[in-house]
């Protein structure tokens, strides 16, 4: 019937704004629920959310290894060429020639955070970092080398 | 004991010995032009970063700390830029109107503050008819928004200016509905009239439901009128830039700026004055005692007290609900509340006549 549709509508429209008041009003009389970081003053004790993304780093352990193959999955996923992987040949004891990388190459300034590359990585050895202050002097800066100079693939991962 | 109307009654009976009639009387319009103008500036500073502040606090941020003691001074600073900004008139403009608009909005303000009884025995204008006063000078608020939106020569201040016609036509009649639910309870349009009828009570406690029924329509259609978000259509930042002031900068800007807090104030001071007692303070019946309590909180205080409180309430609405489209504007104001308040003000008309209320 169109009389009680029309007095519902009107009830369930107040019933629903009155849900969002009581919401804005609750973190209204609620300042303990502020969110916002005054960044500069507490940079001491600054803890950001556990998913930031500040830059892409390649973890390594105590011997200087990494968990990159060079599959080239990250160079692939990336939408705007940020990561390019540069490969050399190594020897494995057994004599024969195994393809490593070289070198990772981040190009800081081009990357926009998207986490495809990490969310692409088979072997987990890039991850997002947490650091954000990013600013340097010389553009040139900004093109990192992921990988630690003298590193190796950690054993086992292939 | 203290209070605006003593010092208004000594200011005048010192005028009227010092000089002769007439001379008194253009002293005293001078005086209360400079009152206006002063109440005007400290309400926008007041009440910029009150909606700041406000702003903030429910969406989860600090809003201006920086500026003064915890930011309080920000509004001032932003002030002062405005003023030494240069306000930019664009080519294409119609420059009469575009430079016109501006103070059209600041004069309807500013005329629409004579009838508001700011404390007992304070106000700037008691005439017979305040009510109708009030709301006529306020349709003339639209007449400066299509002339900034007509006289920018740009297409999103033109769309801003017709839709704020569109939307304030409209919520005009369900505003004017529910303000004659009072009318009709108090026989009065006499704004000191109304005030003195709600001694024993106000009348959102002595009408019952209907007349909750007319308040809540009434702090709606004025939302609207004052182009408020979620009804701020006419200025709609992610959809018209800036509406109809796209164009303004500088000082002309602030005054359009100012006149939207300035109407603000004025609507919620009409809904506090018509449904809260304006600076009646809260009585109860015939509990004398009780009253006597009450009455030793300054009118002002009462009056200022409930307009802020019903300035938060507005806040609050334009912080929590999106913004509505144009369609969906004018479909809660014809399918919705007009009729509402149609049949609210006949309800009311009927427990009038029968004596229904207290």
């Amino acid at each position: 019937m169109f009389i009680t549709k029309y007095i519902k509508d009107v009830y369930n429209g107040v019933k629903s704004l009155l849900v969002g008041m009581k919401r804005t009003m609750y973190y209204f009389t609620h300042h303990k629920e502020i969110i916002t970081q005054q960044y500069p003053d507490n940079r001491e004790t600054l803890v950001l959310p556990e998913r930031f993304k500040g830059e892409v780093v390649m973890p390594h352990d105590e011997k200087n290894e990494h968990r990159c193959t060079g599959c080239q999955a990250c160079e692939l996923a990336c939408p705007n060429g940020t990561i390019k992987v540069i490969f050399k040949n190594e020897l494995t004891p057994e004599g024969k020639k195994k393809k490593a990388i070289d070198k990772l190459v981040y190009h800081l300034e081009l990357c926009t955070m998207c986490n495809l590359c990490v969310e692409a990585c088979p072997s987990d050895a890039i991850v997002m970092a947490q650091t954000f202050e990013h600013s340097v002097f010389d553009r040139n800066d900004l093109t990192k080398i992921l990988n630690n100079p003298g590193s190796k693939i950690m054993d086992g991962v292939e | 004991m203290w209070s605006f109307s003593n010092i208004a009654n000594n200011l005048h009976d010192w005028l009227s010995k010092t000089f002769n009639p007439t001379m008194t009387l253009i002293i005293e319009m001078v005086f209360a032009g400079v009152a206006v103008i002063g109440l005007f500036a400290a309400l926008g500073l007041v009440l910029v970063i009150m909606e700041r502040k406000v702003s903030a606090w429910m969406q989860i941020r600090l809003g201006p700390n920086r500026v003064g003691p915890k930011g309080m001074l920000q509004s001032l600073a932003d002030t002062l830029k405005l003023l030494v900004k240069e306000g930019l008139t664009p080519n294409g403009a119609d420059k009469f109107l575009f430079n016109l608009a501006p103070f059209i909005a600041m004069i309807v303000a500013m005329l629409l503050m004579a009838p508001i009884a700011f404390a007992k025995d304070f106000q700037l204008w008691d005439l017979n008819i305040g009510v109708l006063y009030v709301s006529a000078i306020s349709s003339l608020m639209v007449i400066s928004i299509l002339m900034a939106g007509w006289s920018s020569n740009n297409k999103y201040s033109l769309m801003g200016a017709m839709r704020s016609g569109a939307q304030i036509v409209s919520y005009e009649l369900s505003a004017g509905l529910s303000v004659l639910a009072v009318v009709v309870m108090t026989g009065s349009l006499q704004v000191s009239d109304i005030i003195h009828s709600q001694a024993d009570g106000w009348w959102i406690f002595k009408g019952h439901i209907p007349m909750l029924i007319a308040f809540v329509t009434f702090i709606i259609a004025v939302t609207a009128e004052t182009n408020r978000a979620p009804f701020d259509l006419a200025e709609a930042e992610s959809e018209l830039t800036a509406g109809f002031h796209t164009e303004y900068s500088g000082m002309k800007f602030a005054l359009f700026f100012l006149a939207e807090y300035v109407n603000v104030f004025i609507v919620c001071a009409i809904g506090a004055t018509l449904f809260l007692g304006g600076w009646m303070p809260f009585h109860i019946g015939n509990w004398t005692d009780f009253n006597h309590v009450m009455d030793y909180i300054p009118s002002s205080i009462w009056f200022f007290g409930k307009t802020f409180f019903l300035i938060f309430v507005i806040m609050w609405f334009r912080w929590t609900f999106p913004r509505l489209r144009i369609d969906q504007l004018l479909n809660l104001e014809w399918k919705y509340l007009l009729p509402i308040s149609m049949i609210n003000l006949l309800i009311v008309t009927a427990m009038a006549i029968l004596k229904w209320h207290f």
